[in-house]
């Protein structure tokens, strides 16, 4: 297994065997988190940006710790303080921080594609931590290494992703994921947030939540993203949360073993309830110290690859 | 290209014994005694070790297992990325004294890059070191405690530890002409 891809932009590039080299390498960072001294020197001298020019939290910091705990430097860049506020272009504003000799880019955008344009014009590494619509490999990393940890194996797990499809770039990177690792994907949601042909994907549709707690191994409740619903897709909140938010009493009717996952921030009471959130079949703490993992997996491997 | 055999599965495990023998010697007994293994075939030996340690006092030591990939001072030199694999100290180290344990000593780089790993861990009272092979060409200020054996080599020969546990053949040391870069 080798590694050769200079940037992670998205699943749908990689490889099965690319997927599984960072999974197995994610693991031995894992350990590392562990320790007393929680660094290695592996990135030492390397300089890391992040550059989001979307609100995040989780997803920022944890590539930060992931880059501080392999010795490399970095600098987090916000949009409303970067002078794309003034009106510079994405790519300007991502040449000029690259001629201060940076090795990597961690960059958030609303813009679908977004991220391959820097990677087009940009001579360091560029990681993906969400773009527009499209991908957000690493989220989708860490909720397979999850799925890997909980049931040591991927293949042949019924895994069910719920909600927003849609809008959702975490759905996008875990179904090319996890079908490229033999999962069987099946999406849930209301019909209006349904794309139409997601089936050429590999993935089964179902508009039956309770059929699909009942038949998954694990399922992934997407946050409904409030900020993209301007446009009258759902009737209400509440109707959503009915149908397709997950409370204990659902959770009962479904499978014994199944677990349930979120890729944050949870909307309690709407994609899950409280009791959910903070259950025992409830994994999305291990998700959140496992991204640690996985993104010093990513950096370490695409820092210093020539393509 | 000749393939010189330097030892046979006699030999290595005389050495061993005799190495365990030492260990305890120059410690004075078991206490505090702890061994850590460097990926994959010092591990190998570490554990080897142990089981003589075993038969002639009595006593189980700890054995950890380290992997230096991500302290290897030649990171960001090396075209593709080495695999990492998961180190596994399961015991304090700090006041310890830990046998560091590899199975070939050459440029002494591998074990520059365990020690720097090792006191993230913790602060053993004393690290110590034993190799199967020393094979020369130090490229800086570290030497062996315990060695099975001594090999002069040129710098171009290569020099091979097979072992069961890792390798499935009889156990040999072998000495390959000027063949793999090292």
């Amino acid at each position: 297994m080798i590694w050769k891809h200079k940037h992670l932009l998205g699943l749908e590039d990689l490889t099965r065997s690319d997927i599984e080299l960072i999974l197995e390498t994610a693991k031995s960072f894992k350990e590392v988190s562990s320790r007393d001294i929680k660094k290695v020197p592996a990135l030492r001298g390397k300089t890391v940006v992040t550059l989001f020019f979307e609100a995040s939290t989780r997803t920022r910091i944890s590539f930060e710790l992931a880059a501080k705990r392999l010795s490399a430097d970095t600098l987090n860049i916000a949009a409303n303080v970067s002078s794309t506020s003034k009106g510079e272009t994405l790519l300007d504003t991502a040449r000029n921080i690259e001629a201060m000799n940076v090795d990597a880019m961690v960059v958030r955008h609303s813009s679908s594609g977004s991220v391959l344009l820097l990677a087009e014009g940009l001579n360091c590494s560029v990681v993906n931590a969400g773009d527009g619509c499209r991908e957000h490999p690493t989220q989708a990393l860490l909720d397979m290494f999850t799925l890997q940890e909980k049931f040591g194996r991927i293949e042949g797990l019924k895994v069910g992703i719920i909600g927003d499809i849609l809008h959702s770039r975490v759905a996008r990177s875990n179904i090319w994921g996890l079908t490229k690792l033999g999962a069987k994907v099946t999406v849930c949601g209301p019909a209006t947030l349904m794309p139409r042909g997601i089936e050429a994907l590999g993935v089964e549709v179902c508009y039956d939540l309770k059929k699909v707690l009942k038949q998954s191994d694990a399922v992934i409740a997407l946050r409904l993203q409030k900020e993209r619903q301007q446009d009258k897709f759902l009737p209400s909140m509440r109707e959503y949360s009915t149908l397709f938010g997950i409370n204990q009493a659902k959770l009962a009717d479904g499978n014994d073993h199944l677990i349930v996952m979120h890729p944050g921030p949870t909307n309690r009471g709407v994609e899950v309830s409280a009791d959910v959130a903070d259950g025992k079949q409830s994994v999305i703490l291990d998700q959140v110290t496992n991204g640690v993992a996985v993104r010093m997996a990513v950096l370490y491997l695409v820092l210093g690859t020539k393509e | 290209m000749a393939n010189v055999k330097i030892m046979d599965q006699e030999a290595i495990r005389r050495a061993v014994l005799r190495m365990a023998h030492e260990i305890l010697e120059k410690n004075k007994g078991v206490d505090h005694l702890a061994f850590v293994g460097i990926r994959t075939r010092g591990v190998i030996l570490a554990q080897r070790l142990r089981a003589a340690i075993k038969d002639i006092e009595g006593v189980d030591l700890p054995v950890g297992i380290l992997d230096i990939t991500l302290y290897r001072d030649d990171l960001t030199l090396a075209g593709t990325k080495p695999l990492v694999k998961e180190t596994l100290i399961d015991f304090d180290i700090t006041d310890m004294k830990i046998i560091l344990v590899d199975d070939v000593f050459f440029t002494g780089r591998t074990i520059r890059a365990a020690l720097n790993a090792l006191v993230d861990f913790g602060r053993p009272a004393i690290i110590q070191l034993a190799v199967l092979v020393d094979r020369g060409h130090r490229e800086l200020p570290i030497r062996a405690d315990f060695v099975g054996k001594n090999i002069p080599t040129a710098k171009n020969q290569d020099v091979q530890v097979i072992l069961g546990e890792s390798d499935g053949k009889t156990d040999e040391v072998v000495v390959t002409e000027g063949g793999l870069s090292v």
